[in-house]
């Protein structure tokens, strides 16, 4: 274990520097990530997820913002185990019947203001599931959505970017 | 008919050739069949229904060969399998759900995959509207001082839905009950009617972090179905892509195993590797899951020189970084505390499931479909079938590591030795109805594909079975005895797949 330690403080972190504003469906939204990070410093923001009806593979990548390469906890945004410490709920998957009750009481448990991403193709209508018995459509069929962020699933990267700006979008509404 | 030998006739070179060859057999045959499951000589593979009929696919261990038995369900039910055969359990009732098909005899006819949400019931069959939610019925549990602690559907981390329900007395769980289902997409009715890309598209999203898996038995069913030949580089191709995915979830899960275990070192370490793995997989084949990369017929993206570097240097680095990773879960008492002898799989018990992938082999069942039932490359290539007697959490971690050690030789090899050539082909035209079978080691055990063709080369129906379904129901026995705070580690160890079995 000392092995890994002394590593830990000799070796040049993994840690990449963060998404630049690169990407123009997301700055369509209005909101420029370049002052997202200077206004963010001090500020902070609790997410929920919840799989809707995912394959996992959104999940999947999800998870891996957690690792040394994305490290997402530097930029104040934080995965909680309870929607009653939330501020944003990232909901994946196309929304299935057998889920949708359990989507709405995630998202009713959560203190005001709260924010909505929906995650992956499938969040947004379906997805290629759309049009089944099975499933009520998109998120938006059941939450009414603050930012999407497509991809099948969306890489690390293309998440760190929507969570950033959403941190953007809630600094300037509070 | 009642000779195990009779009812498994077919070998894997010929079901991996051609159609599928699927005997139509009367309800004493079926019995038949099921009096021998039961006695242990065979082990299911599937079960499945479609309208008019259900199919089982059986396999002989001992002799490596496969049968498929279809029996006649126009009367809405057919003699149960589950009756005695507790792994068939859960099939028969998602196909009571879906088609109103009832097994005769069945031990517990309680709904599965239905919630009574869907608005309709037997979406597959003769569909009616749906009742009106009703309380699900778990078993009565009865005992002095017992409490229950219900959890999920939304579960505390970033892991896919399902529902939880412990009975414990003290701190010791006595027993768990599961409840699935709350992904369950309807794949199988989108299935009904699509063209094979289609087809393709949603096996792939059957459950993510197995695509390649998926996406290859589907392939491979297909190909079956209309005898077409895949170019050898693309076969190896697929080989590459598919101990890829292997390791980005040994290792991704090894690490996960452990913080389980409050150890997020390992984690942090593992999770580097895995993104070196997703990494390399998106610049060779440009997905970092490889999703859409196996396609019937062949594979999307050929393996470039830049490719074949990155993926020697992977294979490098793991080979330089691992043995000290494994060496440290080794050597810490803390970790070793809270694995050895937790969540112990009884190998009788993952023989009489017929549980696949490392779940089975760390509890001394033998079987990998990339030897047993071979597909190319597979034939070609060496390599050992790692397996374990103990069955704890340690043991499927230490599976998971001889994996790895697999996994990386395979690749090895697949680099030294793929062929030129072409990546993909056109498949044949369908002009007759026809079946055919895929079946794919994937990194959490076989992935079965049976897939139905109409005579337009549509298809009429499309049978996914995960692993998961013959795994989940052993975590209810695994638990049992252990106390509540082990579950997180014990399911860890299995990771069972949701959206496998919810479809
Ligand atoms: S968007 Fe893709 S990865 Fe995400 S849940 Fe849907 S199919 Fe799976």
């Amino acid at each position: 274990m000392r092995k890994f330690l002394i590593e830990g403080l000799t070796r040049r972190p993994l840690t990449e520097a963060g998404p630049e504003p690169a990407d123009p469906a997301l700055e369509d939204q209005g909101l420029s990530l370049r002052t997202t990070l200077k206004q963010r410093l001090g500020r902070s923001l609790s997410i929920r997820q919840v799989d809707a009806g995912s394959c996992n593979g959104c999940e999947l990548e999800i998870n891996a913002l957690g690792n040394p390469f994305y490290d997402l906890e530097r930029f104040g945004l934080r995965f909680v185990a309870s929607p009653r410490h939330a501020d944003v709920l990232t909901v994946t998957g196309p929304v299935t019947k057998n889920m949708a009750e359990a989507l709405q009481r995630t998202y009713d448990a959560m203190p005001d203001p709260k924010w909505v991403l929906s995650v992956g193709d499938c969040a947004r209508g379906g997805g290629c599931f759309a049009g089944s018995y099975a499933i009520v459509g998109g998120v938006d069929a059941v939450l009414a959505v603050d930012l999407h962020i497509p991809g099948c699933p969306p890489a690390p990267v293309e998440l760190l970017k929507g969570l950033l700006t959403i941190l953007e979008s809630a600094s300037a509404r509070i | 008919m009642s000779e195990t030998s009779d009812l498994t006739t077919t070998t894997a070179p010929e079901f991996r050739s051609g159609p599928t060859v699927t005997h139509k057999v009367s309800r004493t045959v079926w019995s038949g069949a099921v009096e021998t499951l039961g006695q242990g000589q065979l082990t299911l593979l599937s079960l499945w229904a479609s309208p008019s009929a259900v199919t089982m696919a059986l396999l002989d261990e001992a002799t490596k060969r496969i049968g498929i038995l279809r029996v006649d369900a126009r009367r809405q039910s057919f003699p149960s399998v589950g009756r005695l055969y507790p792994a068939a359990q859960r099939l028969e009732r998602s196909i009571t759900d879906l088609y109103g098909i009832g097994p005769e005899g069945g031990p517990d006819l309680r709904p599965w995959l239905d919630h009574a949400r869907w608005g309709v019931t037997h979406p597959m069959g003769a569909t009616k509207a749906g009742d009106a939610p009703v309380t699900y019925a778990f078993l009565p549990v009865e005992g002095e001082s017992l409490h229950q602690v219900a959890v999920g559907p939304v579960h505390a981390g970033i892991i896919e839905p399902g529902h939880f329900r412990f009975t414990v007395q003290g701190e010791t769980v006595v027993r768990l009950e599961q409840r699935l289902g709350y992904t369950h997409k309807g794949t199988d009715s989108l299935m009904t009617g699509a063209t094979i890309a289609r087809g393709a598209e949603l096996a792939g999203r059957t459950s993510g972090d197995s695509t390649v898996a998926y996406a290859w038995a589907f392939a491979q069913a297909v190909e079956a179905a209309l005898a077409t030949h895949v170019p050898q580089r693309a076969i190896w191709l697929r080989a590459l892509m598919a101990e890829l995915e292997r390791l980005a979830n040994h290792l991704g899960d090894i690490g996960a195993i452990c913080n389980d275990a409050a150890f997020g070192m390992m984690l942090a370490q593992c999770s580097v590797l895995r993104e070196r793995v997703l990494r390399t997989s998106d610049l060779c084949f440009g997905h970092r899951m490889m999703r859409d990369c196996v396609v019937p017929g062949g594979v999307s993206h050929d393996l470039e020189g830049a490719g074949r570097v990155a993926v020697a240097a992977l294979v490098k680095e793991i080979r330089g970084t691992f043995p000290s990773l494994v060496a440290l879960y080794d050597s810490v008492a803390s970790l070793q505390d809270r694995t050895v002898s937790t969540g112990i799989l009884d190998p009788a018990l993952a023989k009489r499931f017929g549980a696949g992938g490392f779940v089975g082999r760390a509890s001394g069942r033998d079987f990998d479909t990339r030897r047993d039932l071979a597909y190319a490359p597979y034939d070609k290539l060496k390599f050992k079938v790692p397996q374990r007697s103990e069955g704890d959490v340690n043991a499927r971690v230490w599976q998971r590591i001889d994996e790895v050690e697999q996994s990386l030789s395979l690749i090895d090899q697949i680099l030294a030795g793929i062929p030129e050539g072409l990546i993909a082909t056109s498949l044949a035209a369908a002009k007759t109805s026809r079946e055919g079978l895929g079946l794919v080691e994937g990194f959490r055990g076989d992935v079965l594909i049976f897939v139905a063709l109409d005579n337009r080369g549509k298809i009429a129906r499309c049978h996914m079975r995960d692993p998961s379904w013959f795994q989940w129901p052993l975590l209810e026995a695994v638990i049992e005895g252990n106390i509540l705070a082990d579950f997180p580690l014990c399911n860890k160890s299995f990771n069972c797949s949701y959206s496998g079995q919810d479809l």
